[in-house]
């Protein structure tokens, strides 16, 4: 079954001042896997939610079949074909139901359904809507008691009943096992070769590689390369991707200090490879890799979230292994975590409260808060950092995205610390408030080990003495930021480089 | 980098009906009930409003501080008249003194408290659900001792013999003393309460890291969280400040009445939610503030009171108090989240 489903010309979408696509074209051929590659904020889930009916686009057309297309809800999308698989799997199925009546739910939803259940032809239907893809499930068995893979199957095989012509398939690993993404792969070569149009969005490299007959690469709101011959350029495509048009900052890399933290043999999973790490003084590290490789769970280890599976941690000579927030902040560790909105900001709060939230034991007499000290700090980190604002008391909601971060990256400024750990520190930032954060963030860095994670190698590149690269939950490659080999550098990102660069990697854990 | 900043000097008519219409509202009550209702105006009905608004008021600070934390505590009415069961059993069955009963009440009300959290935060039970179950567990437990009757001097025990002991006077003092204000014996003991109370729960919110941290943890409890707030220490903690209180209320419910009466309280839990909840509206808050709870309790006693003293009659009163939350709430939701 050959012929091009789905056909996307000029498409165009703007949120406020935002413009985040900018006129995409892209087949989605049937009958082939298309992975859409691109890094936070190009613009994939956007592009995904036009197609699936959550957005409306502002310009251009989608066409199916050669039909202008334009579903205005989830549900009329579904009804013409195209059926999405969500990254989060429960928002795929009702827990509280039997595999059988999740396997109908889109029957039973139906208006025009007969009022009366009849369970056994339910469990009839549901049988069959199973057996088509060779799923073996216990009909009676609650989806609340499946593992998160099989649920995922359950929604899977639920969309596959509409007989669509197009599945895509948003990050659907993420949260799966080795073993339990090697089923999901098995069903999405049968569902190729039953004639379906896949669009797969994904990060891992090991799943692109598995599945992708073709790569295209998104970046800022455009698409920047197709890869559509055997062998594919994985490398080419990630390259695309992160698109390291050479920044105009210019990085004096520091000597480093005293050495601060040291990593022995930390391992981030308990089958992962070890992780060996030493953070010095006056020192900004940049760890780089693509997303799920590990970066945040190594940020939630050193910052009393998580445990480590192995190894240890010295901070300044001693034993270190908080086992929460308040424990690594005492004992000199900052986060400043990703995702402001969830982990950051506190909405209710203005500028003043969101920055003096974690030292208000220190800024407080007999309980009761110091104004004084309080604004003191707030005004300084208002002007070292340049928030945009008309005082301490503006409500964090008013400020656009970059100031809203600035205030985040100024708390943690705002005290003295050993370590300080941002974590995605550029997200949803316009570039000069990028700049500003950068400069701030090495020019304080004398008196502390900085380190920064990022996806993205450009930022990496702006801000760091050192660059570390991270693939499968351990580190690949180790880079000082001058006369940096980029290419190497995505080599390592991609994961082409695991094997020949073991030896470069026993050559950084001797450091 | 957009600039599109709500501009705070110039507010727009909405801005300021969201942030004094609810006073302007309680100010007109006031001037019509004086005007229309003769007597309204004097001290001795103003000291009737505080005194009728007292204990739900207290009982309102404490659901204030659970709601802050983004929680919830149905408990509070059984807390409080557990408090009151309490203290008569102790003090005329036991036969102990004043302090005894009180100090008895108060750890019963903070031991409440305590496992409520315990519930929510360690058993992860919906908070909803936890104090309801609590609820009705207490309802229950207060009966028990005296197989459901109600405790005075003189009744006859489960073991046949007669309590001997009685209410002690400096107890009932907490309900039927009056201080001197200007006029003699004009402030009840529960009203001087109630503002002491109102005074510290609105200070301990609004100047303390505490309850800036229990803000926040309302806001955002896991932006609060990593921020290296301890969070299930302050909300146990939060469930522990509503159930002193209850029990604080459930002691002056207690002086009041002067015998444990098992009938008692029934309206203690709605009446403070929606004092709590109207508190919402008050000068724009749009979230639990001590002050505005304060404010909501005596707004639905100044109703209450001025509508009574123009003859409505009293099976009225839940109308006027639901109308009342909603139109609160409607200030506060719809209002408030067009900004």
């Amino acid at each position: 079954m050959a012929g091009i489903p789905i056909k996307i010309r000029g498409l165009e979408k703007r949120f406020a001042a935002n413009r985040v696509l900018r006129g995409v074209d892209l087949d989605i051929p049937a009958g082939k896997v298309t992975v859409l590659m691109g890094a936070n904020g190009a613009g994939k889930s956007t592009l995904v939610k036009i197609i699936c009916g959550l957005y409306e686009a502002d310009a251009g057309e989608v066409f199916l079949n050669d039909e202008p297309f334009a579903p205005n809800t989830p549900s009329a999308a579904l009804q013409a074909g195209i059926v999405t698989v969500h990254q989060n799997i429960n928002d795929g199925v009702v827990p509280d139901l039997d595999v059988a009546s999740n396997l109908m739910l889109d029957w039973l939803a139906n208006p025009k359904s007969a009022p009366l259940l009849n369970p056994r032809r339910i469990r009839k239907s549901a049988e069959e809507i199973a057996a088509k893809l060779d799923l073996n499930f216990d009909m009676n068995s609650m989806v609340s008691d499946l593992t998160l893979a099989d649920r995922q199957l359950v929604a899977i095989a639920r969309a596959m009943a509409h007989s669509p012509k197009m599945m895509i398939l948003d990050e659907p690993t993420s949260s799966l096992s080795a073993a339990e993404a090697e089923r999901l792969f098995r069903l999405v070569e049968k569902l190729r070769e039953s004639g379906v149009a896949i669009l797969y969005i994904s990060h891992r490299m090991s799943d692109i590689r598995r599945v992708a007959d073709r790569i295209v690469s998104m970046r800022d709101g455009t698409i920047v390369g197709k890869y559509e011959t055997a062998p594919l350029d994985y490398e080419g495509a990630v390259n695309d991707m992160l698109g390291h048009t050479m920044t105009d900052v210019n990085i004096t890399v520091q000597a480093p200090g005293e050495k601060v933290l040291e990593l022995t043999d930390v391992k981030l999973k308990p089958e992962s490879q070890p992780i060996n790490l030493t953070a010095h003084r006056n020192e900004v590290i940049a760890i780089t890799g693509l997303v799920g490789v590990g970066k945040t769970q190594l940020s939630e280890v050193l910052f009393g979230q998580m445990a480590a599976a192995g190894g240890k941690v010295q901070l300044n000579g001693k034993p270190y292994a908080p086992n929460s927030a308040r424990d690594a902040i005492n004992q000199g560790v900052f986060l400043c975590a990703k995702d402001r909105g969830t982990n950051g900001v506190v909405q209710d709060f203005d500028i003043n409260r969101n920055i003096t939230l974690p030292f208000l034991s220190s800024l407080s007499s007999f309980g009761f808060v110091r104004r004084n000290a309080e604004y003191k700090i707030t005004n300084a980190a208002i002007d070292k950092l340049g928030i945009v604002c008309q005082g301490a008391n503006d409500e964090i909601g008013t400020l656009s995205g970059g100031n809203q971060q600035k205030v985040m990256v100024g708390r943690w400024l705002s005290h003295e610390c050993d370590v300080l750990i941002l974590d995605e520190p550029f997200q949803g930032v316009d570039i000069a408030a990028r700049r500003d954060i950068g400069t701030k963030l090495r020019e304080t860095a004398k008196d502390r080990a900085t380190i920064v994670l990022v996806a993205e190698l450009d930022e990496a590149l702006e801000i760091a003495d050192r660059i570390l690269v991270m693939a499968e939950f351990t580190i690949v490659g180790e880079h000082k930021n001058e006369h940096v080999d980029v290419d190497l550098i995505l080599e390592q990102v991609s994961g082409a480089a695991a094997a020949k660069d073991q030896q470069k990697q026993k050559e950084g854990a001797a450091r | 980098m957009s600039e599109t900043r709500v501009n705070t000097k110039t507010m727009s008519l909405t801005d300021y009906a969201i942030r004094y219409g609810f006073v302007a509202l309680l100010v007109g009550l006031v001037v019509y009930f004086s005007i229309a209702a003769e007597g309204f105006a004097s001290p001795y009905s103003a000291v009737f409003i505080f005194q009728s608004v007292a204990i739900t008021g207290i009982l309102a600070l404490g659901v204030t501080a659970t709601l802050v934390v983004d929680g919830f505590d149905l408990s509070i009415g059984a807390v409080a008249t557990s408090a009151l069961m309490l203290s008569a059993y102790v003090m005329v069955v036991l036969e102990q003194s004043a302090l005894v009963a009180v100090v008895a009440c108060l750890l019963m009300g903070a031991l409440v408290g305590l496992i409520n959290g315990f519930l929510i935060v360690q058993m992860r039970v919906p908070d909803l659900l936890a104090t309801l179950g609590m609820m009705f567990l207490l309802i229950g437990l207060q009966r028990i001792p005296t197989e459901g009757r109600s405790i005075a001097t003189g009744m006859s025990l489960p073991d046949g013999s007669t309590a001997q002991g009685s209410f002690s006077p400096e107890f009932l003092a907490l309900g039927r003393h009056r201080f001197d204000f200007f006029i003699d014996n004009l402030i009840p003991v529960s009203v001087v309460f109630l503002i002491v109370i109102a005074i510290g729960i609105w200070l301990f919110l609004e100047y303390t890291r505490y309850g800036r941290v229990m803000y926040a943890i309302g806001s955002n409890q896991r932006a609060a969280s990593l921020a290296g707030v301890p969070v299930k220490k302050y909300k146990i903690i939060a469930y522990m400040i509503s159930g002193v209180l209850a029990s604080m209320g459930g002691i002056l419910l207690a002086a009041r009445l002067g015998r444990g009466d098992i009938a008692s309280g029934n309206n203690l839990l709605l009446d403070s939610v929606a004092a709590a909840l109207i508190g919402f509206a008050v000068l724009g808050a749009a979230k639990p503030n001590a002050f505005g709870t304060a404010i909501g309790a005596l707004f639905v006693g100044i109703l209450l009171q001025g509508l009574t003293m123009m003859n409505a009659p009293y099976y009225t009163q839940d109308f006027v108090k639901g109308g009342v939350l909603v139109v609160a709430l409607m200030f506060t939701f719809a209002l408030s989240n067009r900004r």
